[in-house]
């Protein structure tokens, strides 16, 4: 067993990257990997309540996002200064997150086995 | 050379070939790597990284033949060459068995690719001692 840590930068609707990051995650917990996922920068807007992709003909990432606690990935984090830098706090997200500051992002990294970034 | 204690690696390309210059460092990784007496557990190919299997690119002769460098790697080295199936049938590479399911004539992966699904992503990170994502 190991431990994989997926950290994003992008907001959503900025191509494919994100999306087909979500598939790397489903597959690690199908393999019944401990999974975490760390927001930074842009991909704060992942999270963001009140999404309506589809009026513009994209898929809903935000809806993919909400899946993985279905599969038992839990720890969502997220940093405190990417939301405050967006005007955003916990209370915009669709999703229950662990915020942490941007000073304790190397500590938590340096927790896992395999690390992933989009 | 100085010998390393040998190493598994498993390594992800996520950048097309002419996007980016990290699939190119791959390579020049990989072949140090083996040099050294490393070994590499597989490379998997995903997001733009696909478009290194593409059979058809036709580079001017002046020009880095990247498709052609994994092919003659593969062959010299038995290195797995894995190209993720949903990331490449969203861009169009098709093999000849993939493509007769959808009801088309393509072949366009080049020698030494394999398609196949993320498992093998996640197989190879667990089996290697070090996974290096470039791009």
């Amino acid at each position: 067993m190991k431990t994989y840590l997926f950290v994003v930068h992008k907001p959503p609707y900025s191509g494919a990257r994100v999306q087909e990051m979500l598939d790397i995650i489903l597959t690690t917990a199908a393999f019944d990997q401990p999974v975490s996922l760390l927001l930074l920068d842009d991909a704060v807007f992942q999270l963001k309540k009140g999404q309506q992709p589809t009026s513009s003909g994209m898929k809903d990432t935000a809806a993919i996002f909400k899946t993985l606690e279905i599969v038992e990935v839990n720890d969502i984090y997220i940093e405190t200064e990417s939301l405050q830098e967006r005007g955003l706090s916990p209370g915009n997200l669709c999703l229950p997150v662990h915020e942490l500051s941007r000073k304790e992002v190397a500590r938590l990294m340096k927790q896992y086995d395999i690390v992933f970034s989009a | 050379m100085q010998q390393s204690k040998p190493m598994k690696f498993a390594i992800q390309i996520n950048t097309s070939p002419y996007g980016a210059n990290a699939g190119h460092t791959a390579y020049q990784f990989i072949t140090a790597a083996l040099r050294q007496g490393h070994e590499i557990f597989r490379v998997f190919f995903y997001h733009e990284g696909i478009y290194h299997a593409f059979k058809h690119a036709t580079p001017p002769d002046d020009e880095l033949q990247f498709t052609a460098q994994w092919s003659e790697l593969a062959r010299g080295h038995g290195i797995d060459l894995v190209v993720c199936i949903s990331a490449a049938q969203r861009r169009g590479l098709l093999c000849s068995d993939e493509a007769q399911r959808q009801g088309k004539k393509d072949q366009d992966l080049a020698e030494g690719f394999r398609i196949s699904g993320l498992g093998q992503l996640v197989e190879a990170t667990l089996e290697a001692d070090r996974f290096i994502v470039f791009g």
